[in-house]
């Protein structure tokens, strides 16, 4: 690795074993993401995660964040884990169960006078929504309110990285679009670098921007969650992943009469009906190829707000043997569509040939 | 009633108590989190106490303590006298013959903080020492409250060590318990009698305090 990258990445990881746990991956984190490490349960990717906050010591193992070397094999260096700035978010949150949720948090703040540790611990609580619980026992707390002190004490530490171990695993199926909103509304508010280990790849297409794929401790795919889900041959998604791109957006404009809201993914224009978000908000979107329908002209007659004008980038094989996967462009922004193959050969969908994509308004999902 | 022996037992109790407890959480603390080979070993001689009979403990300790041997030569030259049938002495032998009702709750107290706690205590930024005294120590509690009632108790009746190693020398090693022994001895049941009727109570008091402990442990609250 470059001392460059070192220095622009929140985090560059590299490690190597071949037992017990075997591992080799390398992968940074740039600043700013939030990087997904996915892949089956048992595939090692909680073993990196505790890798970088020096919990488990890989035989080989480079561990730099932001240029401050953290691990070093090679040299025989571990900086103890109390000593990195890391905010750990556990799976089953690991809150100590004597102490009040001021406590907690205010364990992780480490020295500092009392005025302002007490203002910094309120402050937190307010990030968190804990306002109220302060003198509660996790004992006595809900699940979602359990996940919150937890990120609040993770937070706490003025993380150079938060990680995140399966966070949304023990929560309640309904909650979680809600927590993930409210873990990617902090993230964005606070600028912090993430990383979050999970094997639901909801987690990826509504939350991540970045991705590293791990199977049997090694990566099998990295790169931008735009990048990999337009690529739509993740090995391994098999079962949790139909071909969709997933992108972030922003929000142009409110149409109250109609009942619409305009979104801009670079160069992707589209309608979707109203959502609750403000102007120039980023919002997730995530469109099935299965949504997208080709034409050759713009259609008349039809409940249709999304026409887009697209051009064919390659045509590949679907998972069934009937069906071909266009990948499109819009301009610089990555598009998918399921078709036919009677469809490809009537349209005569070939490399760069300019096709109307059509796509309803409702077929976009968005997640503020 | 021999109230020089049961000041004797107290002052005996309380030392042992405050000897055995701090060395008995380290041990616990290797045995809870270390990662060695032997442990097995180690745990077996920990708790050999409980199954030697008192007797050969104390004929092993009488050996130790003999001026023959490197300990028994190092405390006369401390204490300008014999560790054997000294007060001193019965400390020592006390500490040794508590090993197991020490260490073992305060190490299955330990073994019961789920292992992401103290890494969690790690990741909030503590000092392994700090660990210790924020999270293990008051999680701890009352595994460390009941080796100390235990130890305490099993120091006030001990008998079998106590004859071996020192005798019935009356302030100096005479202790409650070999003192309703000498009063039996003597045909006196009434004194033996409410010094038995002291023990009893002082040890069911003791186990009182063990079990509501243990049952907090549980709660673990």
């Amino acid at each position: 690795m470059t001392e460059a990258a070192n220095t622009r990445a929140a985090l560059h990881v590299r490690l190597r074993q071949s037992a017990p746990i075997p591992l080799d991956v390398e992968f940074a984190v740039p600043s700013g993401s939030i990087t997904a490490l996915f892949g089956p349960s048992g595939s090692g990717k909680s073993t990196v995660l505790r890798s970088i906050a020096g919990l488990y010591q890989p035989l080989e193992a480079e561990v730099v964040s932001a240029g401050e070397r953290w691990t070093d094999s090679a040299a025989g260096y571990s900086l103890p884990t109390h000593r990195r700035r890391v905010g750990f978010v556990f799976q089953d949150y690991a809150l100590f169960p004597h102490l009040t949720v001021r406590e907690q948090v205010g364990l992780a703040l480490g020295n500092r006078p009392a005025v302002a540790r007490q203002a910094r611990i309120d402050e937190l609580l307010a990030l968190a929504r804990l306002d109220g619980l302060a003198d509660r026992k996790p004992g006595t707390l809900s699940g979602g309110q359990q996940q919150r002190v937890a990120l609040a004490r993770a937070l706490a530490r003025d993380p150079a990285v938060l990680l995140l171990d399966e966070p949304f695993a023990s929560v309640d199926w309904a909650l979680r679009d809600a927590l993930r909103h409210e873990l990617r509304s902090l993230q964005r508010a606070l600028s912090l670098s993430v990383v979050i280990v999970t094997h639901d790849f909801e987690d990826v297409a509504k939350l991540a921007t970045d991705l590293v794929m791990i199977d049997h401790g090694a990566v099998v795919a990295a790169g931008t969650v735009e990048a990999l889900t337009a690529s739509a041959a993740l090995p391994g998604l098999a079962g949790h992943w139909e071909p969709a791109v997933a992108l972030d957006a922003v929000v142009a404009d409110h149409d109250s009469r109609r009942q619409l809201t305009l979104l801009r993914a670079r160069d992707l224009h589209l309608s979707v009906p109203t959502i609750a978000a403000p102007i120039a908000a980023v919002v997730r979107i995530r469109i099935a190829a299965r949504e997208v329908i080709l034409a050759s002209q713009r259609p008349t007659g039809l409940s249709l707000h999304n026409v887009i004008e697209a051009r064919v980038l390659r045509v590949e094989p679907a998972s069934h043997p009937a069906l071909r996967l266009v990948h499109l462009a819009v301009g610089d922004t990555p598009l998918l569509s399921l078709v036919t193959i009677d469809a490809v050969q009537s349209l005569k969908l070939t490399t760069d040939a300019p096709v109307l994509a059509l796509v309803k308004a409702v077929s976009v999902e968005a997640f503020a | 009633m021999d109230w020089t022996a049961l000041g004797l037992s107290l002052r005996l109790a309380l030392a042992t108590v405050a000897i055995l407890l701090p060395l008995a959480f380290l041990l616990a603390r290797w045995l809870a989190y270390g990662r060695f080979k032997g442990r097995g070993f180690v745990e077996a001689l920990v708790a050999l106490p409980l199954i030697l009979p008192p007797t050969v403990i104390g004929f092993y300790l009488l050996i130790a303590f003999s001026q023959q041997s490197p300990l028994g030569s190092f405390f006369q030259s401390l204490l300008g006298r014999p560790l054997a049938f000294s007060f001193e002495g019965l400390v020592l032998a006390s500490v040794l013959v508590n090993l197991p009702f020490a260490v073992q709750p305060m190490q299955n107290a330990l073994a019961a903080i789920p292992a992401n706690l103290r890494d969690a205590a790690r990741c909030c930024g503590l000092a392994p020492r700090s660990v210790v005294r924020r999270i293990e120590l008051p999680l701890a509690l009352p595994g460390i409250a009941t080796a100390a009632v235990l130890t305490f108790a099993h120091t006030l009746g001990e008998f079998g060590v106590v004859l071996m190693v020192g005798g019935s020398i009356p302030g100096e090693t005479r202790t409650i318990a070999i003192a309703i022994y000498d009063r039996v001895q003597a045909f006196d049941d009434h004194s033996a009698g409410v010094m038995a009727l002291v023990l009893l109570v002082l040890s069911l008091v003791a186990l009182g305090i063990t079990n509501t402990l243990a049952r907090r442990m549980a709660r673990h609250d």
